[in-house]
């Protein structure tokens, strides 16, 4: 019994592995779901095949099967990565993907009116994006962009296959040594709870901030 | 004509298999201010939404300043126009809309400096000094800083149409400006057009469905039916003295429904 508060650690250090991995993937994915969901939109057909086959490729494929592929099939074209580098390289490309269909939906959600407006006012194209369409579109994709979130902080779990020690990981480790089930398990369950609820506070809050004044109440 | 800020020749415009604009010619003068009448789908608001370069056509030529809009010159012969062409011409042309197409996300004052400092590089203090101007001269100082979901339509219009001066245009387009208006909110927006139209030597077509502001307002009446031009004139004769009887049965109606001319 001595030993819990090392136990504890390990499960810590794990949740730290699980924490950077969610954030390094968010960060990655959050540039991934613009590129490719702009790049549908585009005027170039090239642009809008490479956003489209992005996407697909990587809605289309297991997580796994991706991480597998950048961790143990890159080596062999000569790229190699840490664990961790393939594993944010692997969640990030995969829910950017799904964040993609989340940027280009909310864009298109934007009504013909606001495009009209901004002919009318002989903005470019990429200015009316960027000043005018985006940022009522970020409306929008945030509610979405709260439920990959999570689901990119679910899936980390897999990079226990590639031997990284995330909290998933160091579950398992506690378990075998102590050959306790329950509290390891119950621990996990109570980390990843926790930063699913961070995760979901932050974004309502984000959501709050960027509709204020949009319906004319609040100010 | 040479001297045409407008000129309109032989343009059709089509949605699949419906004509909307059929062989039109008109022109017009600078400083003129237009009417275009007629009834639901004649094409009206078609006209203003091509100049506006949101509609493309099928065949003619809209020239604004002796310049096509559609078309540029390029070794001496004439070839579809690029999107910086289109951007230059559209610096002549301001328009309002029915629905105001005001940017939902931005206050008053960012509606109206937004598109002076991205497309004319004015800097923003200079840019926010001419808003406010024009804010009040639309009556509208005290809500520089309000959000558009806290105005009424009027309001909301009046800002739109300070945010189209706010590019200097020499030709403003107001399509049916009032016709989404609440009856009590229509006076304050024709206000500010009364006013634009006798302070102003802005070339303006209004699309409207207020005859007796159309009647006080325009040089000229232009009455359209199907895509063409029925008839047109001075107010004082075409909606005194009409001599199509299109024009006759459109005006008996209006004044059945109540309206004065």
């Amino acid at each position: 019994m001595a030993d819990w508060a090392g136990y504890l650690g390990l499960m810590l250090d794990g949740a730290l592995v699980t924490a950077k991995l969610t954030v390094l993937g968010c960060a990655l994915a959050l540039p991934a779901a613009f590129l490719a969901g702009l790049g549908r939109l585009s005027r170039h057909a090239t642009v809008r095949a490479l956003s489209v086959a992005y996407i697909e490729f990587f809605r289309g494929t297991s997580i796994f099967v991706q991480l597998f592929w950048a961790y143990f099939v890159l080596p062999l074209i000569g790229v190699t990565l840490t664990p961790l580098q393939a594993g944010v390289l692997a969640l990030g490309l995969n829910v950017g993907a799904y964040g993609a269909e989340v940027v280009r939906a909310a864009v298109q959600s934007i009504g013909r009116e606001q495009h009209e407006a901004c002919v009318a006012l002989n903005l470019t194209r990429w200015q009316s994006l960027r000043h005018v369409l985006l940022p009522q579109a970020a409306v929008v994709m945030v509610p979405t962009f709260c439920n990959n979130a999570i689901e990119l902080l679910k899936a980390t779990s897999v990079v226990s296959l590639i031997s990284l020690s995330d909290l998933t990981f160091q579950a398992q480790v506690v378990r075998s040594q102590t050959g306790s089930t329950a509290l390891p398990f119950l621990t996990v369950l109570v980390i990843y709870f926790a930063y699913a609820s961070l995760i979901s506070f932050g974004m309502k809050a984000l959501e709050r901030r960027m509709t204020r004044g949009l319906d004319g109440l609040r100010t | 004509m040479t001297d045409a800020i407008i000129d309109i020749d032989r343009v059709t415009k089509r949605y699949g298999s419906h004509t909307v604009l059929q062989d039109l010619c008109f022109s017009v003068r600078p400083g003129e201010k237009l009417a275009l009448i007629g009834p639901s789908g004649s094409g009206k608001t078609t006209i203003l939404r091509t100049l506006m370069t949101l509609e493309t056509i099928e065949s003619g030529t809209i020239r604004i300043d002796g310049e096509p809009l559609f078309q540029m010159e390029r070794n001496g012969s004439l070839v579809p126009a690029d999107e910086a062409h289109l951007h230059r011409m559209r610096t002549r042309i301001g328009m309002v809309f029915q629905l105001f197409n005001l940017f939902p996300h931005k206050c008053v004052l960012d509606n109206v400096t937004l598109a002076p400092m991205l497309t004319k590089g004015v800097r923003k203090a200079d840019a926010e000094r001419r808003a406010m101007e024009l804010l009040d001269l639309v009556g509208l100082a005290d809500k520089a800083h309000a959000m558009p979901a806290q105005l009424s339509g009027g309001q909301k219009q009046r800002v739109a149409i300070a945010r189209a001066l706010a590019l200097q245009p020499r030709i403003m387009l107001f399509d049916e400006v009032t016709s989404a208006l609440d009856p009590e909110l229509v006076e304050e927006v024709l206000n500010v057009m009364r006013m634009l139209g006798s302070t102003t030597d802005m070339t303006m077509l209004l699309v409207t469905h207020e005859m007796s502001f159309a009647h006080d307002f325009a040089d000229r009446v232009l009455f359209f039916d199907r895509g063409r031009i029925v008839e047109e004139g001075p107010p004082d004769v075409l909606f005194t003295n009409p001599t199509h009887e299109r024009t006759q049965a459109f005006l008996k109606k209006i004044i059945a429904a109540g309206q004065r001319i």
